[in-house]
This record gives structure tokens, sequence and C-alpha cells, in this order.
């Protein structure tokens, strides 16, 4: 059980999959405009590599090494395939702004590196956590980014007004995108020089 | 050497396909009026029209001509001082994409009556096709406004080197596989109404591909399939490549509309990368704060690179 928590905490910030991996970082800039958006597109991205992850764990024994990387895309397809098909029936306006990501989630390399890391080897139960954890770290990557540019962009968060000075138009352009995300690694590089006092090699961007 | 004609090659490859694009033209039909702006109409007749005719919007029906039963209001006409060329203005924007036909009711020429005029209007196919390639290459950049491919973008504009080849073989990549995922999806997919299955038929081809491209790369030029290593595989892992057919199916595009945003993409996503790379091998150079090495400089300055894409957003030729 320890594990397993440990394993949570894992994805959610130390191998944060956006500020720490770099990996997936097209929809951590892209749909990230508003909250509600990067919100969206977590859960989903949650429900792909959750259910991708258990999936691999479940048949590993049954896929041939050489022909694993396609056999994982089929997987993640048809995973996103059910996604795509459920979002538009809860909520069809949000999804209208994220559906083209929604589909892309096939390609992210944040799921396809877990499975080929992580579910690929170990069994049912951890592999769960893992999932979980790194589509938590996900979701929390894009709640921030999203929260960080609405409230700067338009002055508002969930769409709910706090500043009403004239809002700073340039976080919601897609240049701001890169840079508040820019700045966000930033700042977790520095928490962690804070911390053990040597600063860490940023991730490979894949 | 070879690396030389290698891409020399691949460059022959794109401008040929240009030039054959461009050369697609549309035959036009007898009586034909253009599209002015993209609320405005002009249309020609071969006889000098009478003005007071002319100047009334009532006497012009215009409609699309896929539904004759919408006619589109029309706002004003004018006349030219030659009296044969009419500017029809419209008060909402017209769609380009698709053909218009303007009928001119009672035409009055010299006091003789003329009977009843049809035109159509539509955009050329050779201009529908350079329209989709800038908007693909410079308005909607896939990397700096769509943000598509950042992974690989960030991974390979290190050098300038490796920028070059990945964004040449990227764009093959790209046109093959936007080749055959508009066939399979038109000649498959629809014809047994799956089309629910694109994402993984899509996905599947554009491996194919990718695994193509390694062998042939392995084979013709190892020292850039070296140079490229692994991120040659991770095309798959590309967002851009597997957005691309989605586009082209979203928007209903035919082959050589598809062939052209593929197009687009490809070149679009090779001058990011060039562009990027140019940046970093000088950013190398300078002295950057210790906690902003490395990536989240390279996203500070992809974000000033974005907002000079913003200029581009006011581009239009036609």
């Amino acid at each position: 059980m320890n594990r397993n928590i440990q394993l949570l905490w894992n994805g959610l910030i130390p191998e944060n999959p956006i500020f720490r991996l770099a990996l997936s970082m097209c929809p951590a800039v892209a749909v990230t405009t508003s909250v509600e958006n990067g919100l969206m597109l977590g859960l989903a991205v949650i429900f792909v590599q959750v259910f991708s992850s258990c999936t691999v764990a479940i048949f590993r024994s049954y896929i041939h090494p050489r022909i694993r990387i396609p056999a994982y895309v089929i997987v993640i397809a048809l995973w996103v395939t059910v996604i795509d098909m459920i979002l538009p029936v809860i909520s069809p306006d949000v999804y209208k702004k994220v559906e083209l990501f929604v589909k892309l989630i096939v390609v992210f390399a944040i799921i396809i590196s877990r499975l080929e890391l992580f579910a690929s080897r170990e069994p049912l139960v951890p592999s769960f956590f893992d999932g979980l954890g790194m589509g938590l770290g996900f979701l929390f990557g894009l709640v921030v980014t999203g929260a960080i540019r609405e409230f700067f962009g338009t002055g508002r968060i969930f769409g709910f007004e706090i500043l009403d000075s004239g809002p700073l138009l340039i976080m919601i352009l897609p240049a701001g995108g890169f840079f508040v995300i820019g700045f966000i690694m930033a700042a977790f590089n520095w928490i962690e020089y804070k911390i053990t006092g040597k600063i860490p090699t940023s991730g490979g961007a894949h | 050497m070879k690396k030389i004609r290698l891409s020399r090659a691949f460059l022959a490859l794109g401008v040929a396909l240009l030039v054959t694009l461009s050369c697609v033209s549309y035959s036009e039909a007898s009586s034909s009026g253009s599209f002015k702006k993209d609320t405005e109409i002009t249309i020609s007749f071969s006889a000098p029209v009478d003005d007071s005719w002319a100047k009334n919007p009532s006497n012009y029906n215009v409609f699309q001509k896929t539904d004759p039963d919408i006619k589109v209001p029309v706002e004003s006409a004018t006349l030219d001082a030659r009296r044969t060329t009419v500017d029809l203005k419209f008060q909402d924007p017209l769609n380009l994409s698709s053909e218009y036909t303007v009928e001119a009711k009672d035409v009055l020429s010299d006091g003789k009556l003329l009977g009843k005029l049809e035109f159509s209007v539509k955009k050329s196919q050779a201009q529908i096709l350079l329209t989709i390639l800038l908007g693909a290459m410079l308005i909607n950049n896939f990397v700096f406004t769509k943000y598509l491919g950042l992974c690989i973008f960030f991974g390979v504009s290190q050098k300038k080197e490796t920028s070059i080849g990945m964004g040449i073989t990227f764009t093959v990549v790209m046109v093959l596989s936007a080749i055959f995922c508009w066939a399979l999806y038109t000649y498959v997919l629809l014809a047994l109404q799956l089309q629910f299955l694109k994402i993984i038929v899509f996905i599947g081809t554009v491996a194919i591909f990718v695994q193509a491209m390694d062998t042939i790369l392995r084979k013709v030029n190892p020292y850039l399939f070296k140079k490229l290593g692994v991120y040659l595989v991770l095309i798959v892992t590309n967002c851009i490549i597997l957005a691309v057919p989605l586009i082209n199916v979203d928007s209903g595009y035919g082959l050589f509309e598809s062939i052209t945003e593929g197009l687009g993409a490809g070149v679009g996503f090779a001058i990011a990368l060039f562009l990027m790379s140019c940046v970093r091998e000088k950013l190398e150079l300078c002295r950057v704060p210790a906690v902003f090495k490395g990536l989240p400089i390279a996203f500070v300055v992809a974000g000033l690179f974005a907002l000079a894409f913003l200029g581009f957003s006011g581009l239009s030729i036609f």
C-alpha cells in the first residue's frame, strides 16, 4: 500500500509529466487558456492513462516484445476512441474547444512512455497507481497553467470574475502559454535548488 | 557529398510538387464573377448596362450553389465608369471556399431587355490551394500558433544540421501519409461507414510510413540516420502527423487540398525548427540564469517566436 501512495506522489510532483519530464507539452500550452479546458483534458488523459496501463499490465505476457510499440498504440487508440465518444455527451461545450486534443491523446508521449517503462513490467495494481499518479500529475500541470493564464489573461478563474482591471491579453495568446510554462519550469528548478542545493538538468523534452 | 545530393533531391521533389499544384487550374464557366473581399463580388457584363437598373440591389439574386433557397441579401450595387462591371456588396461575410451563383434579372442594356443572366462565382482551385498552403505554413503555423509537435520541436532544435534533416524527413512523411490517410478514409472508412475508427487507422498508417522512412534512410544516408537517432521513430508520437489527417477529414478536403495541407504543415514545421535551432545555437554562448538553463529558456524563446508569428495573422493574398 505504501508503495502505491509513493507511486501516486511520484507522478504528481517529483516526476511531474509536464514540468519535470517535459513530456506532452503540446496540450499543456494549447488548451490551457482556461482552467475548465485544462480540467477536461486532464480528466480525459487520466482515463486513457489508467485504462491503457491496466490493459497492458494484464496482457503484458501475451504481447511480443518486438511488436510492443504498435500494440501499445492500438491499445491507447482504443481507449481514446472510447473517451472521444463519451466526452461530447457529458460536456459538449468544453469538448468543442478541446476536441482536436482529445483525439491527439493517442500521440501523447507521456502515455506510451509509462506503458513502456512501467506497465509492461509490473502487475496490475502498481500499474494502476502509476497510471493514476501520472494522470493526476498531468491534470495538476494543466490546471496550474490554466489557472495562471486565465487569471492574468482575463481576470477570471473558472469563469468567475476576480479582477476587474484590464487583463494582460498576452497571457491567453499563443505566446503566453510558452512563457508561463517556461517560468513554471524555472520555478520548479529553483525550488529544487533551494531544497537540495543543486540545479537539476531538465528533461529531454520527450 | 551524398548528403547534399539527397537534400537537393528532396528539395527538387518539393518544388516539383508545388509547381504541379499551382498548375491545377479550374476550368471557368463562360460568365463568371470573382470575390473581391469576403463581403464583395464583382461581375462583368459583355455589353454596357443601364445605370438605374444596375444600381438596384433587388435585381440580383445571390445564393450558394448547394442551397439555392437561401438567398444572400445584397446590400448595395455599384457600377463602374465603363458601365460593364458591377460590384455587389454584402453585409455578412461570404464563405469563400464554396461556390456562389449570381442571377441578374431583366438585364437592361441601352434600353434593350437582355433577359436573365447567370454568373458563377468561385475561387479557382489554385487560389484555394495557395491559401491552404500559406495558412498551414505561416498564418496558422502548427508549432507557434497551434502548439503541435512541441516534443520534437524542443528535442531536435539544438543543432541547425539535425533540424534541417528532421524538417525534410518530416515533410516527406507528412505528405505521403496525408495522401494515404485521405485515400483510406475516402475509399475504405467512408464506404464502410467506419468513421469512428479513423484515429486507429491514421496512427497505423503513419507508423508504417515512419518505419519505411527509417529503413530507407538507414541505407541511403546513414550519417543523417545516426544524427536523427531516436527522433526519427518518435515522429510517430508527433502530434502534427496525426493532427493533419484529422484536420483534413474535419474540413472535408479533397486529395489536392490534403496534400497541400500536409506540405504546408511539413514546411511550416521545418521553418520553425530551423529558426529555433539558429537561436539555440547562439543561446549556448549566452549567460542564462542557472534555473532557466535548458528547456525553460527554450520555452521563453519559443514564446517570442510565437509573438512574431502573430504578425502573419492578417496575411491574406486572395
